[in-house]
């Protein structure tokens, strides 16, 4: 299970910084974990006023913010801080497409989700005032990092007060070997369909028999689908106000051209998004 | 014992399949005759494809009742291919056309096996009626001609259409006997095909209108023959020519020109209307089979070409599954392939035995069955329907129409394609749209709670319904499905068409399917079909046009004697006294069916501010009372999403009945008062029917299903636990 006690945030003067701040300054308060921010640029007086203006806004950090400055390439500087620091949450805000309720991710931080060496948190709506987290989505795909990311997903929401936890099963259709094309295939297919949901439903529940979920409203849903893009496409739905994936094994060229897993996800984000390491 | 079983039913449906094949095949004769000969090809060719159609489909087939054989939409393709791979010489060209047969049959095959059975839903339907249109209009303005008499009209579309008027001068000035006899017997014949359904007689219509021609003009040689001193006066070249030995004198396709562009092109263009035709018959046959069964596509498609194939060597035409010939098996009580099987035998008969009766049959009359198809094909009726769906539908359908007639069908359809894409664009005024999800899965399908809910995200058109199509095929038509399109911004025609199909399909099994999300749709006509957009939310909808969940819902206001108002101008201004309400901003209350003491409605409302600010839509129902009763919240125990927590305020526990505290969440500020309230009559109500959300505000009770737009039925069933809770409670 995942542990998050240092947090490092990325400081752009930009009209979002309130927003991205107080919600980091929350997050790592829930977590009670150290807030590390980074500026990449130059340390003026004025930035650092500006700063000093916001956290005094702010509600109070448990512990006192670290704040480092330095120049050169953002992504690079962001990554070597992680690896420096010892982080083990980066949050990261994502881009709203204009006019539209659809979210996605800036260049910049895409390439930090992928290069990342720690759990990356991506916020849709920052908001300066606090929006309850009520229902959270966590992937309870086949994987050796599902238990890992379930737990941490049932971690986090205690921490956030978080009392609806749904685990979405994303089974690849590949799976199903019967091809659906008259009336015996499709009543084939609909029984072999509910013996793999069953399978897939036991294996999350030998996870779950590890984790106190007393107090939680679960709810276990299998999708047949695309992989990646069926969660997402849930979280929307439902409206949920977090949704947890593992972190993908390996993100080369090549998945960028023909998108699965993740990259769905990373060009249209349903809600602020947690990618376990 | 299932094997055994099924067997027995075979056995004993034989007699009743012999039968439906038949009378198929009494029609299949005509036509099968009639159109080789509009295709150029030797009449006896149309024959042989029937023949091995139904041999072949019926061994190796995927469907029930279709009947296959030569296709109306064919007559043109074959004949192009014919008059360019001959360059003018039909004979040679036929045999090359043959060849182009063969090809396509196999591609057919390799279709088959790649499961590409759905290419057929990359077309748009309206750009897909222009085509049929076209073909009409081609086999239309060709055999004009030839029922009037004239063999030699020739040129394109256009110059045969343009040269109508002149051949019926012709007809009636001409002073060729064997012209004007032939003439007057394909008027007549025309005329048949007109009235035949409008005489209402049981023995007229024992045999089907094209028999009728062909006995009634054999039977007409015969007069001449045995009882009139006069000549037939019909003179050989005008009438149908059949080979002396019909069972030996078989074409043999000539593959010499397998790779040139003409041929090519020609394959092309008769394997994508075989498909085309074959795939939209299979479908509509589907609709009509009374046992409800669903044929396998892709193994019928592969049986197809392998009857194509061996047609081909043969010396027939392609093999298609053809719609009218399948609707009179249909009719016909045919109850499984044997049906298909019986008709090709009878043919078989037919040729063998009647070949000399055959051979009387003026060309006329078989042009007069073909000129009646191809009306059908391009009637104004259907011209009509397009434009009531939509003048865009309109505009796409005509430019079909027009490319395909005065160019190629391949042209035509590919135009066709582009230009619904073209005004798809226009109308969004956005291409970004559908350039950047083309690609993406777009279609979610999950089953909750015993029921399908499938949402489609971003757009839904012709361009990617197969994604859509996939998903939907998979459920069981007997199951309970809610497809939600709220997140698309823009569904086309081709998807509604579709849609409005597979819910005939899946009541007709027993199922119901359902769309919502549609309400705040803009359409450019009241037809169903019609294509549907987003609007944002600044912009007011237009009144007058409903779409189809808001006419049921006007109907069931009907049935209960409600009210129904499509949108209420005020917002019912006890909604915000509601705790739920309290942190949720209520934007629009639509779709309101009410009487004076209940009504549901469909009410919009954001959580959030600014960017965060989410909107959502979903069905609720209210009730006013005329007492006052104290606030409290009623909720299934554990589900904490709707809470609104009266701060401090635990489970109240109702004695006596420790399983109704058990399941549900109680809570309220006046314990005492609202355990007055739960008599025991409302406790057993709550406990027997399923959970929903309930609150209430001095004078009134909210009721909740799910945090979302309610389908049809789920509105029912959500006014019928409203009334029965009103009784109860108000008594």
């Amino acid at each position: 299970m995942q542990i998050f006690k240092k947090i490092l945030i990325g400081i752009a003067f930009s009209p979002n910084l309130k927003a991205n701040l107080f919600e980091a300054i929350r997050i790592s308060n829930m977590f009670s974990a150290k807030l590390v921010a980074v500026h990449v640029g130059n340390k003026t007086d004025e930035k650092k006023q500006k700063l000093q203006l916001l956290l005094n806004e702010a509600p109070n950090l448990n512990t006192p913010l670290n704040t480092i400055w330095q120049k050169g390439k953002p992504v690079n500087v962001i990554l070597e801080t992680c690896k420096n620091e010892g982080i083990d949450l980066l949050i990261l805000g994502a881009l709203q497409k204009e006019n539209l309720y659809k979210y996605y991710v800036g260049s910049i931080a895409r390439e930090l989700t992928r290069k990342s060496p720690c759990s990356v948190l991506l916020l849709i709506k920052p908001s300066a005032i606090r929006v309850p987290c009520k229902h959270i989505v966590v992937n309870g795909l086949k994987d050796e990092k599902t238990k890992d990311t379930i737990k941490t997903a049932f971690k986090i929401g205690n921490q956030l007060d978080c009392k609806r936890i749904t685990i979405v099963e994303e089974i690849s259709q590949a799976e199903l070997d019967i091809k659906v094309s008259d009336d015996i295939s499709l009543r084939k297919a609909t029984i072999e369909k509910a013996k793999i949901k069953k399978r897939e439903d036991l294996r999350v529940e030998n996870i779950l028999s590890e984790i106190d979920c007393k107090e939680t409203t679960l709810k276990i849903q299998s999708i047949f689908g695309r992989r990646g893009y069926s969660i997402g496409h849930y979280a929307k739905i439902k409206r949920a106000d977090l949704l947890i994936m593992n972190a993908p094994k390996k993100m080369g060229f090549i998945d960028r051209i023909f998108p699965h897993d993740i990259e769905y996800i990373l060009s249209e984000l349903p809600t602020d998004l947690l990618i376990v390491k | 014992m299932g094997r055994k079983n099924s067997f027995k039913t075979f056995a004993k449906e034989i007699p009743t399949n012999i039968f439906s094949g038949f009378v198929v095949s009494l029609i299949a004769l005509p036509l099968g005759l009639g159109l080789a000969l509009a295709s150029g090809a030797p009449p006896i060719s149309g024959i042989i494809a029937a023949v091995v159609g139904g041999i072949v489909t019926a061994i190796l087939g995927g469907s029930n009742v279709t009947i296959t054989g030569p296709g109306n939409g064919l007559v043109v393709v074959i004949l192009a291919a014919i008059t360019t791979l001959g360059n003018g010489d039909m004979q040679q060209g036929f045999l090359y056309t043959l060849a182009a047969i063969v090809v396509s049959g196999i591609i057919m095959i390799i279709l088959g096996f790649l499961r590409l059975g759905s290419l057929g839903d990359f077309f748009p339907s309206s750009a897909i009626q222009g085509m049929l249109a076209a073909i009409g209009i081609g086999i239309f303005a060709k055999q004009v001609h030839v029922m009037l008499g004239n063999l030699n009209a020739k040129g394109s579309i256009i110059e045969l259409m343009l040269g109508i008027p002149e051949g019926i001068k012709y007809y009636f000035t001409t002073d060729n006997q064997s012209v004007f006899y032939a003439g007057s017997v394909g008027i007549i014949s025309f005329l048949i095909m007109v009235f035949y359904s409008k005489i209402r007689n049981r023995y007229f219509q024992l045999i089907p209108a094209p028999m009728w021609i062909v006995v009634l003009s054999v039977g007409m040689h015969y007069y001449y023959q045995y009882f009139s001193v006069a000549l037939y006066p019909i003179e050989e070249s005008l009438l149908i020519a059949l080979p002396n030995d019909v069972m030996s004198n078989f074409a043999f396709p000539d593959f010499g020109k397998l790779l040139e562009f003409d041929f090519i092109n020609a394959v092309i263009a008769i394997t994508l209307i075989a498909s085309i035709e074959s795939l939209l018959s299979i479908k509509a046959v589907d609709k009509l089979d009374p046992l409800k069964r669903r044929s396998n596509v892709n193994k019928d498609i592969r049986a197809l070409g392998l009857a194509t194939v061996i047609s081909g060597f043969l010396g027939g035409l392609n093999v298609v599954t053809v719609i009218a010939r399948s609707s009179v098996n249909v009719n016909n009580k045919g109850t499984n392939r044997s049906a298909n099987f019986f008709h090709a035998i009878f043919l078989v008969l037919f040729i063998l035995l009647f070949a000399t009766e055959l051979r009387k049959i003026p060309l006329a009359a078989l042009a007069a069955i073909l000129v009646y198809t191809g009306y059908k094909l391009a009637s104004p009726e259907n011209i009509k329907k397009v434009f009531r769906i939509g003048k865009e539908q309109l505009i796409i359908f005509l430019i079909t129409l027009i490319t395909t007639i005065s160019t190629s069908l391949i042209t035509g359809i590919l135009v066709g394609i582009i230009s619904t894409f073209f005004i798809h664009v226009v109308i969004n005024k956005d291409i970004m749209l559908f350039l950047r999800n083309l690609l993406k899965p777009n279609v979610l399908m999950f089953k909750e709670d015993d029921k399908y809910f499938v949402s489609i995200d971003n757009f839904s058109s012709f361009l990617n319904f197969t994604k859509l199509k996939s998903k939907l095929n998979q459920i069981p038509e007997n199951e309970d499905v809610i497809i939600d399109f709220s997140l698309c911004d823009f569904v086309d025609h081709s998807v509604m068409e579709n849609m409005n199909s597979y819910a005939e399909t899946f009541k007709r099994k027993g199922g119901h399917l359902e769309i919502i999300g549609l309400d705040n749709y803009s359409t450019r006509s009241d037809h169903p079909f019609a294509l549907r957009k987003n609007i944002p939310d600044f912009i007011k909808p237009k009144k007058g046009v409903l779409t189809k969940r808001q006419k049921s819902l006007q109907k069931i206001g009907t049935e209960l004697n409600w009210n129904y108002l499509p949108l209420q101008e005020e917002k019912i201004s006890e909604l915000p006294t509601f705790g739920y309400f309290k942190t949720r901003q209520i934007n629009k209350v639509s779709n309101i069916v009410s009487n004076d003491e209940c009504s549901f409605f469909d009410v919009e409302f954001s959580e959030g501010e600014m960017i965060a600010k989410q909107v959502i839509r979903a069905s609720m129902f209210y009730i006013k009372l005329d007492k006052e009763i104290p606030e409290f919240t009623l909720d299934r125990e554990g589900f904490f999403e709707y809470i609104y927590h009266f701060a401090g305020f635990k489970d109240i526990e109702i004695d006596n009945h420790p399983d109704f505290s058990k399941r549900f969440y109680l809570s309220g500020k006046n314990q005492e008062k609202i355990k007055e309230l739960f008599t025991d009559e409302l406790i057993f109500f709550f406990e027997s029917n399923p959970y929903h959300h309930i609150e209430s505000s001095k004078q009134g009770l909210l009721i909740l299903g799910k945090e979302r737009l309610a389908g049809v039925k789920e509105i029912k069933a959500l006014a019928d636990f409203g009334i029965r809770l009103q009784k109860i409670i108000s008594s």
